[in-house]
Order: structure tokens, then sequence, then C-alpha cells
């Protein structure tokens, strides 16, 4: 039977604040499960904490709400024991590359079959507006006391530095594209990261709607500042393995994602599934780990043990 | 007369200190003989002193004792550590060309040590000063030039390569020992074929030195009083490793999912573990324990977490810092009722503390550490054999009770060898509790849906028709949010009421164990159990009775059983290696009792069986303070 958008919604009471760019991403992630057609069983969205991770309750299939900055650590301990499960992992930018940078890095380094989702404010909502790590040196939001004293984190750059085999960029008011992003993320091979510009209309009072589209009363530009890579000709992909290809690829993606202010690229940045995925690295060392995979495995019959360590065992004889 | 001896090879890490441990160890083993080992080392790779005391008997034994019986050094530093622990009529094998070193020679004895060396050998000590003391103490002097052995060893097989083949020491200081106590030399080799059974080229070269060395010292040396011939054999006994006991349970037990950061000593675990990852399974394909080796503690256990949702027997290892990290998740794994085991392979704290040493300073941490109130059970085990069967018990707690489970082990039990029964996994019950294996279409499924007892059937993600949230926050039956607060009571209530439940439910032998109730009575918890049962058989033999309580759960604790037990108990001796007397604490909170006297012993070092013996001694013969303080061991 197929599966309706309306399928993938909770009746669970929404409370982000109106004009959020939240709900964007709910919703391209809706209309990507059902264009997918992924049993709800078999999808579970991971969140972090913060405003962005309440998105596992508004979504109708498993939804795991994790702990501040780990949210990763859970998802992938549930997809490395059942890779059958589609996992698609959401969380802000202070969750992700603030407390969690490290399980970032981590997690690029892996290349697990999971997608990865950067809701990008550029404040910590839920706390009232502090900088998170991508709000640029010297801005001041609204409820900063001073200006922000830190560099920015590079979200794309990082990413590309840390082995995510896809990285991608999209904004949270083009829900087509958003919705197209997450789709093509979720079916690649590999590890797949989305940096989602989401405007907090409450505390970022800088990179507004207004400020993307173009119209903000600051910087009186004329045209969007938004602009998708696919209409530029740009070609993300690492179509072969050879060190010259992935580097040009990787350094042209790095090189792009710096590119901030008047024109702002969305889009595909990098893509490479020649570099091996971490189920395909487990079974160098346990060949039927995918048709057998831990969550899979029987341990007992009648209550007993079905194990057979005797081997060991003997082995430890004298 | 019964067999007794315990024997020390000591040398720089990373010169085979343990490797000579292991081929006596097994060859003594297979000659029927009951073993107790333990490794003492350093925080460092190569060079800081280590050594190996294996304790070798007919009758079965649990403990070390202060008395060394043989000591094997081939360095400086083997002698200066130990030469006051050798006994009246034991002997020390020792390398001839290093009698005249002096102690500052020796830039890896630490300065206190240095001070007190001083104080008993006086001034500028050398190898022959701290000899010639152990000589007066009744040691008797075996002198062997390790070099010239090595270089007649060479020129009569024509290999010049052995001349200088130090590596060999530790094989060679095995051998004689084995030598003067009249091992079969059989025994010997076989012994090395199984230590090195990968590697045949290592193994003939170590065979040819040990024979020649067996030879050398049976024919050089006067018979000792003491020898190692046959034992009887027990049928089905294996010679293991501490971190072995866990490890194998969790593989018997169907744990299939093991995330881990690296730490001592709590990471051998899981190395054995991943070296073993493919598991047999009874009619069925091959199984496998997925190891995964993360980027901190905080990850490891949010993989455990994933993992146990997922359906699989999940459990990460780690030791004190990296507990401490778990903390947070530790509670999210409460709220959300998720079953995983955390085996605590404890040391000696706080922060860094003595990294490589034992310790029992974490069973309050384990209780208390996350922030919140919700439930949890911490269980620790006394032994190594206990630990594999503990190991299920607390796979099955999980999952029945939903929630995490503590484990607690540490570092005696994880850095010993000892022989013990073969493990029998037809004593092994699987419980997994309410895991739902299928869900009817139509079922409007909630993971935390109330019920009499407080337990909801779990859903495992990929399950159909069991569809569930989790989340950190309170949350209603369905698992979304909520900051109600009738909601909040119910939830608050039906969680922590399982604190009650395991305490009317789980069998009194399984929460603490009574070896023998008497007007003196030790109470203890985890691997002190050794030592004092060894002692109390000493103190049996004096027609000295007390008795003995192991606490296993110690969380919740178990209260009533433990007040049944001590009803008549006059004097509560606490046995611990920490300093506050942990679980004497709880027995304070609890059982408005307190502990009489304190045997606490905090060096890092483990408690011998001659300490508790002489500190119970003394409390019976009322010379003792309230609490005594253990001191031995280098």
């Amino acid at each position: 039977m197929e599966l309706k958008l309306g399928d993938y919604k909770t009746d669970v009471h929404n409370d982000w604040c109106p004009g959020c760019g939240d709900f964007g991403i709910v919703n391209a992630i809706q209309m990507s499960l059902a264009e997918m057609q992924i049993p709800r069983h078999k999808a579970a969205i991971f969140s972090g904490i913060g405003c962005s991770g309440k998105t596992s309750h508004f979504i109708n299939v498993n939804g795991v709400h994790t702990l501040h900055g780990r949210v990763l650590t859970f998802a992938q301990g549930a997809k490395l024991t059942n890779p059958d499960l589609t996992i698609i992992v959401v969380g802000g930018d202070g969750d992700g590359l603030g407390i969690g940078a490290g399980h970032f890095v981590a997690a690029g380094r892996r290349n697990l079959d999971l997608t990865y989702i950067i809701f990008n404010n550029g404040v910590y909502g839920l706390t009232k507006g502090q900088a998170s790590p991508t709000l640029k040196l010297g801005e001041k939001t609204k409820s900063l006391p001073s200006p922000n004293t830190n560099y920015n984190v590079n979200p794309i750059g990082l990413a590309i530095a840390s082995g995510f085999t896809f990285v991608a960029r999209s904004y949270a008011y083009d829900v087509r594209h958003l919705k197209d992003t997450i789709t093509a993320a979720v079916k690649h091979k590999g590890l797949s990261f989305i940096d989602v510009l989401q405007p907090c209309p409450t505390y970022n009072d800088i990179n507004t709607r207004d400020w993307y589209a173009g119209i903000d009363e600051v910087t009186k530009m004329t045209k969007p500042r938004i602009y998708k890579l696919e209409e530029t000709g740009y070609d993300p992909v690492v179509h072969y393995d050879e060190e010259a290809e992935i580097n040009e690829k990787l350094t042209q993606a790095l090189i792009k994602s710096l590119e901030w202010g008047e024109k702002i690229p969305i889009g595909v940045f990098y893509k490479n599934e020649i570099i091996s995925q971490y189920d395909k690295r487990i079974m160098d060392k346990i060949p039927n780990y995918l048709e057998n995979p831990p969550a899979a495995q029987t341990i007992s019959a009648n209550n007993k043990p079905i194990t057979d360590i005797s081997d060991i065992l003997n082995s430890l004889s004298v | 007369m019964s067999t007794d001896i315990s024997w020390l090879i000591g040398g720089p890490q990373g010169s085979g200190v343990e490797s000579a441990a292991n081929i006596f160890s097994r060859a003594c083993a297979s000659m029927g003989y009951h073993i107790f080992g333990k490794r003492e080392f350093y925080s460092n790779i190569k060079g800081e002193h280590s050594y190996f005391i294996v304790r070798v008997s007919d009758r079965i034994i649990r403990s070390n004792i202060n008395d060394v019986t043989i000591m094997v050094a081939f360095d400086a530093e083997t002698i200066f550590r130990h030469y006051s622990e050798i006994m009246s009529g034991g002997v020390i094998i020792y390398d001839s060309d290093l009698t005249q070193i002096s102690i500052d020679e020796v830039h890896t004895i630490d300065a206190p040590y240095n001070s007190r060396l001083v104080k008993q050998l006086g001034s500028k000590p050398t190898i022959k000063t701290a000899l010639d003391f152990a000589k007066s103490n009744g040691a008797k002097l075996y002198p062997i030039s390790f070099k010239t052995i090595l270089s007649n060893m060479a020129d009569e097989t024509n290999n010049p390569r052995l001349r200088g083949m130090i590596r060999m020491y530790n094989v060679l200081g095995v051998s004689f020992s084995l030598g003067i106590l009249k091992m079969p030399p059989q025994t010997l080799l076989d012994a090395i074929d199984a230590i090195f059974a990968k590697k045949q080229a290592i193994a003939d070269l170590n065979k040819n030195a040990a024979i020649y060395a067996y030879n050398y010292a049976t024919t050089k040396f006067p018979d000792l009083t003491f020898t190692l011939k046959p034992a009887n054999k027990t049928p089905d006994t294996i010679l293991i490793q501490g971190y072995q006991g866990t490890a194998l349970g969790k593989m018997a037990c169907g744990c299939r999912f093991q995330p881990y950061y690296p730490i001592t000593p709590a990471s051998d675990e899981s190395v054995f573990l991943e070296s073993n990852e493919i598991v047999d399974v009874k009619e069925d394909r091959p199984g496998s324990t997925l190891i995964v080796q993360t980027e901190d503690e905080i990850s490891a256990i949010g993989m455990t977490i994933g993992g146990a949702l997922t359906g699989t027997r999940s459990a990460t290892c780690t030791s004190g810092p990296g507990f401490s990290l778990m903390a947070e998740a530790l509670g999210w794994a409460g709220i959300n009722e998720v079953p995983i085991v955390v085996t605590l392979y404890q040391r000696s704290g706080p922060s860094t503390g003595l990294p490589t040493r034992h310790g029992q300073d974490d069973l309050l941490s384990a209780i208390h550490a996350g922030h919140g109130e919700f439930p949890r059970i911490v269980y620790a085990s006394g032994d190594i054999e206990e630990s594999f069967y503990d190991t299920a018990r607390c796979f099955n707690y999980s999952e029945q009770y939903q929630l995490p489970v503590i484990h607690m082990m540490d570092k005696l039990l994880a850095s010993s060898v000892i022989t013990c029964k073969k493990f029998d996994t037809e004593k092994i019950k699987i419980n997994r509790g309410k895991l739902l294996e299928n869900l009817d279409r139509g079922t409007n499924y909630k993971r935390f849906a109330f019920t009499d007892d407080n337990l909801s059937p779990r859903s495992k993600l990929g399950l159909e028709n069991g569809v569930f949230w989790n989340t950190g926050d309170e949350s209603d039956e369905a698992g979304h949010i909520t900051e109600d607060p009738e909601m909040r009571i119910k939830m608050m209530d039906k969680r922590q009421s399982k604190l009650d439940y395991i305490l009317k439910t789980m069998p009194d032998e399984e929460q603490a164990i009574s070896f023998g109730i008497e007007e003196t009575c030790v109470i203890s918890w985890g691997s002190p159990k050794g030592s004092i049962l060894d002692a109390l058989e000493l103190l049996k033999n004096e027609n000295i009775r007390v008795g003995f309580i192991q606490v296993k759960l110690l969380h919740p604790f178990p209260k009533s059983y433990l007040d049944s037990l001590l009803k008549n108990v006059k004097t509560i001796i606490d046995v611990e290696a920490n300093h506050v007397g942990q679980l004497g604490e709880l027995i304070k909170q609890n059982l408005q009792k307190k502990p009489d006297y304190y045997i606490l012993k905090y060096t890092g070092r483990t408690m011998t069986s001659t300490e508790i013996y002489e500190s119970i001694k003394n409390i019976i013969e009322k010379k003792a303070k309230t609490r005594q303080v253990l001191t031995h061991g280098a």
C-alpha cells in the first residue's frame, strides 16, 4: 500500500516559533520519506538537543531524541547493528559543530551509510540566542551582549576534511530543493551531510529570510544571495579512483565552501562513492556481517545460549 | 606435605616478564597444580619495573601471599624492589653480572623508594648489599651469569646470534626455576609450544635455550626441599586471564555489539573479543560480536545505546575515567529504559590516579553517576569464574528490568591468571524480558505503556508495527515530550519502582553470598573475596571461626537479605580496596548498622591473604584500631 505524505506526520503539537526555518526542514524530510516510500518501521530519525531536537517527534517513523552533541554516536550504534535501517540524523549547528565536533569528525572517518542534516542558524535558540560555531567573527546577533569573538566553523569544509562522502548545502525555505537534496543524500552509498541554512526569526536578526533573498534593509542588494550549484555546471562527483581526480574534487569543494556573502552556493559540493563504506570494511573481518548483522542474530533457544565457545575453552584447557 | 610456592619474576617492562609467567603458569597448571598469578606494572611501555607473582599449590588457592619462595631476577631493579620478600629457605636466582650495581645506577628507582632502601640497607646500597640482607633472612642465593650461559650456548650450538639475545633471559629464568624444582622437562617444552603456538621458529629457539638452562640448573644447584612433581589433576580445568571471564561471558550470552575506547585495564577485554569476533553458533551460520573502537567513551556508550535500541545485546567496557564521561548517557538509558551493560574494570583514581594499579574506589561513582534520579543495577563479581556467569546475569537483568547495568570488575580481576573449572554454558539462562519479536498490524504500540509490573513491552528499531519514540526529556507513554506534572509523577514512579521490584524478584543468592555466618563476620564486595576466603581458611586451622558475606548486588542495596544475614553478628569487618570504606557507607546508609572494623588498602596493590589473615587476627585479639590500612607489595 502506498504511503502518503500524511502517513509520515504525527499529531504532536509543534511549538517552534512562527516562521521558523525548521518547519521547512521537517516538511522536506517527510516529503522525501514519502517519495522514497520507506516503510515507517524501517526508518529512524535520530535528533540532538535544541529546537531541532524536537524534529523526531513530528515525523511518524521511529524517533530517537538523544543528548546534546551525541546524536551521531547513538545513530551509528543503531546503523551498525541493524544496517537495514534508513537513518536520518538531525541536529543544530551548536550540537554538531560545537559540543559534538569530535563525533562529527569521527563519523566522517567511518563513512557509515546514513544522512546527517544540520539545522544551521548561527545561534543557540533554545537558550536564548548565544553565538553558535557558525556565526561569523565580529557579528552581533540581537541577544549577544557583545560581538562574537570566535572565528566560524566552515561546516562544508569540515565535512569534506573529515571524510564525509556526500556533502551538500540547502536552504530551509526552498523545500523542494531541500527535499531533493535529502533524497539524494539518503540514496548516496555512504555518509552524507547536508548543511541547511535555516533562519532563526527570533534570535538571528542578521541571516534572515530577507537577507538570504537579498532584500534586507542593511545591504541594499537586489539579487538573491542563494544560487544553485547544479545550475552553474559544477560537477561534484569523483568519477574515478585516481589521486588527481579525488584531489581536484576535494579542492574544488573546499574553495566553493568558502564562498559567502553576496553569493551563497547551495547544492551538492562533493560526492565520492569510491571510498569504501564502513559496512564493507566490517565485511573484511566478518564476511557474513550484512546477511547476519548483530540485530538479526538469534542468541538463544528455549532460554539457553546457542553460542558455542567450546573451541576457545578447549584452547584454555590444561 | 602440601605444595605452596610463590614464584616471582621481574624485569623492565617489555622484557618478556609476562611471557615468562605464562610459560611458568602453563607448565605448572598442566602438571595439575592450582595457579593464582598477578601482574604489576607501571604506566609505561618500556623500561619501568614490572613483575609477576605466580602462586602454585596442590590445594585450591584464590590469592597471593606475602612470602616469595623463588625469585628470578635478570635485572638489578627486581632485586632492589623485592629482596626483602623472600622467605627463609627461599631462593633468589639472579644474574651474577649484576652484583656490583649500586642503587644510583638504577634510574627507574624513584626518590621515595630510594630513601626507604637507604634506610634499610645503609647508604649507597649495591645489589650485593641487598642480597646479603636477603641471605641473612635465610634466603639461598643462586647466582648465574645469564650472559655466559647464552655465550656458551652460542658456542656449543654454533649459533653466534644467541650471544646477544638478552630477550631470552626471561625463558632462561623460567627454565632455571623449573629445573631446580625438578619439573619434568617435557612439561616446560609443551608450555613453550603452547605460548608461542603461532610462532614456530621462536618456539624452537626458546625450547633449545630452555633445555640448556634447565639442565644447567639441575646439575649446578643442590636440590630444594620443595619440588613440582606431577600433582592430582582436577578434570575440566582451564588456565585463564582475568579479562577473558567477562569476554567469554559476553560471547556466550549473546552480546553482539561492543563499542569501546582504549583504557587500562579494560581494553584487553575488548581486544580479546575482537580477536574472536566471529562466533560459532549451534546448528546455525556463524554469528559475530561487532567490536568498534570509538573516538571517546561518550561515543562508546552512545553507540551501545543505539545498538540496544535495535534489540541487540550491547555492552561497553571501560575504567573509571571513561565511566565518568559516560555519566550523562547513563541517565538517558535510565529514562528511556534501555538495557545496556557497562563492564567497569576499576583502577585507582581519582583522575588518572594510579592508572595501571588496582583499586575499588568507583563503587559510589557507579551508584551515583549521572544527574537526576533513575534506576540502575550495580553488580559486582568476586572472581574470574564468577565473572563469566555474572556477565550473563547482567544482560538478563538489563533486559528483564529494562535499565542500565554496571558490572563492577577491577584491575586485579583483569590482570590475574588463574586456574578454575571450565566454564559451563549450560548453566547460563537467557532472559530477554519483554522484548517483542513481532507485533500485530493495527496495534497501537506505546513504548512506555503503563502495566501492572511497570515494565512495558519493548519494541526495537526495525520491528514492523512497533514504531516508537525515545527522548531524554520526560515523556508520555508514546515517548513524546511532556512537562505535565501528573504524567511526570506516573513516569517517575514507573521507573523508580523497578528498584523495589528488583529486590523482590532477584533470588537472595544472586544478591549476596554467605560463606558462613559467625559472631565476627567479614563483609566485602568484588575481588577481595579470594584473599578473604584464603585468610579464613588459615584462621579456621587455628580454630578461629569468622563468617563472610560477599555482597554482589550493590544497587539497589539488598537491605532485607543483609539484615537477615547480619541479625546475630556482633562484629562486622568491612574489607575493601579503597580509602573511604564505600560498602561501609552503604551499610550505614541502608542498614542502620556500621562496620566495627575496616581493613582497607589503597596503595594500588592487591590484598594478600597474609595481610587479611593478620588484620583479622589483630581484631580477634583486640589489638586492632578501627581502620587497618594494608601496605604490602612493591
